[in-house]
């Protein structure tokens, strides 16, 4: 049996992650002011509208990976497979995420309005839950624990 | 006239605000929701054929708004890296002709030929609260709202001072002042850069009834507010009335300023470019699409997603399922 339920998920999900952070972090102003936007090539990190585009796309496909997984683990693999502590920590980071991210997507359409103070309690709540989950991931892999699941038994 | 207190955000207020950002995802009905550009918001009407551009407007909102002028701490931090330069308006707060933390109203003046004959137009400019706005939906940190009565406000406690606000403002309406806000008691020479400041219209008076101070102190009734349906109606029998043209109803997906000019905005924008009366503090007034329009449509790609995994996930399980069962596996 292979270390991980479906490894193309792993993988993909690691990438889409990245690519979050990555855009995420673009959001604040801090690639144009630290001279990363200068190099070649990464001129768009210091695009706040194309960057956000990216974000919503980027969460939209890690939206779907966690619903195949969801799927999956309900009708498949919670019978061979098990989370281990820090995959049940990032996991619920993850469900921290999605909700505050869900917030912050129907807070920016038009037909929906949060007063001020929540919006910024969402904020800073998505921010805070994105630091975990990079703190919780970084202490996986450290521990040389990174897959979310082991076999059972 | 009395202000809102101001409040200090303090290390543990900011972290008990963690905790309530979590509580409020857990409690949905915590979180208060209406419709953007609903009757609930308030909308100004500027009739620009009645302004004579006298600065009385210009001249209450700096008075009426000095207390919340900042005043900041000098020298300024030295920033890193050195790209990043400090703006300073504390030395020249007497400036009124464009848009500045220490002016958030002044009034442009164009003249152009119309109908054969030439004419003046003195517009006041300042933010148009915009019914979607993009400085409020993408401030990182939640410094930049819109309140449930349309106006749109920067909290200068919390605010760092980014000027990302400025930067996606279709308008490039707020304006930064160094050494002053949150920044200076976090990391003030590596990140953040002061606080952004621009019209509030006058939200202490607005909370009470009473009206903004550029509305009361105009002589000529140059502008009006009343809820946003209203002046929509209003907007648009004036434009009816002077054979005239809107600007702000559908400028970034609709704001909650409309201007009213007997003048066409594209005649009165090439004559403010002709003046060189338009740039860095000095807004245009040129069409603007919807900038949060793409947002819009990738939002039901963020909520169809999750679905469509499950969907996934199920359907492909149960595809496996009966081609094992077809090749004889699943007995």
């Amino acid at each position: 049996m292979a270390n991980r339920p479906a490894p193309w998920i792993s993988r993909l999900y690691l990438g889409t992650v990245a690519a979050l952070a990555l855009t995420g972090m673009a959001q604040m102003p801090i690639f144009k002011r630290y001279y990363i936007a200068d190099i070649p090539g990464l001129g768009w990190l210091a695009d706040y509208y194309l960057t956000n585009k990216l974000h919503y796309g980027l969460a939209a496909l890690l939206l779907a990976l966690c619903g195949f997984a969801l799927a999956r683990w309900l009708l498949d693999w919670r019978r061979r497979w098990r989370l281990t502590a820090l995959g049940r920590t990032r996991v619920l980071f993850l469900a921290g995420l999605a909700c505050t991210g869900g917030l912050r997507v129907l807070k920016n359409r038009p037909d929906w309005s949060f007063d001020p103070f929540t919006v910024m309690l969402v904020d800073w709540t998505h921010l805070g839950f994105a630091v975990l989950l990079g703190l919780a991931a970084l202490a996986a892999v450290v521990a040389g624990r990174s897959a979310f699941a082991r076999p059972r038994g | 006239m009395s202000l809102t207190k101001k409040t200090v955000l303090s290390r543990r207020g900011f972290l008990r605000a963690l905790g309530l950002g979590g509580l409020s995802v857990l409690a949905p009905a915590a979180v208060q929701a209406r419709a953007k550009g609903s009757e609930h918001e308030l909308a100004t009407l500027l009739d620009l054929s009645r302004c004579v551009g006298c600065g009385a407007c210009v001249a209450a909102c700096r008075q009426g708004n000095a207390p919340k002028f900042p005043e900041p701490v000098k020298p300024f931090p030295a920033m890193v890296p050195a790209r990043s330069k400090p703006e300073d308006w504390s030395e020249k707060r007497e400036v009124d002709d464009r848009l500045t933390p220490y002016n958030w109203l002044f009034i442009q003046t164009a003249e152009v030929d119309w109908k054969g004959e030439r004419v003046t137009v003195h517009i006041p400019r300042r933010c148009l609260h915009c019914v979607n706005p993009p400085c409020a939906n993408l401030c990182p940190w939640g410094a930049a709202g819109k309140q449930d009565n349309g106006i749109v406000r920067i909290n200068d406690q919390v605010c760092l001072g980014g000027a990302k606000c400025r930067d996606v403002c279709p308008w490039k309406i707020p304006q930064r002042q160094t050494g002053v806000g949150l920044y200076l008691k976090l990391l003030p020479r590596f990140g953040g850069n002061g606080v952004m400041y621009k019209c509030d219209r006058c939200h202490e008076l607005v909370a009470q009834g009473e009206q903004p101070r550029c509305v009361t102190a105009c002589p000529f009734g140059v502008q009006s507010i009343g809820p946003r349906p209203e002046m929509i109606e209003r907007a648009r029998a004036l434009a009816r009335d002077m054979d005239g043209y809107i600007y702000g109803l559908e400028e970034n997906g609709g704001t909650n300023t409309f201007y009213v000019s007997p003048v066409p905005f594209d005649l009165l924008d090439a004559a403010l470019a002709q003046a060189q009366a338009k740039g860095p503090g000095r807004p245009h007034l040129g069409t603007v699409a919807d900038s949060m329009a793409d947002e819009s449509n990738l939002a039901w790609a963020t909520l169809l997603a999750p679905l469509a995994g499950v969907a996934a996930g199920t359907l492909g399980l149960i595809a496996g399922s009966n081609k094992d069962k077809e090749d004889g596996h699943g007995e």
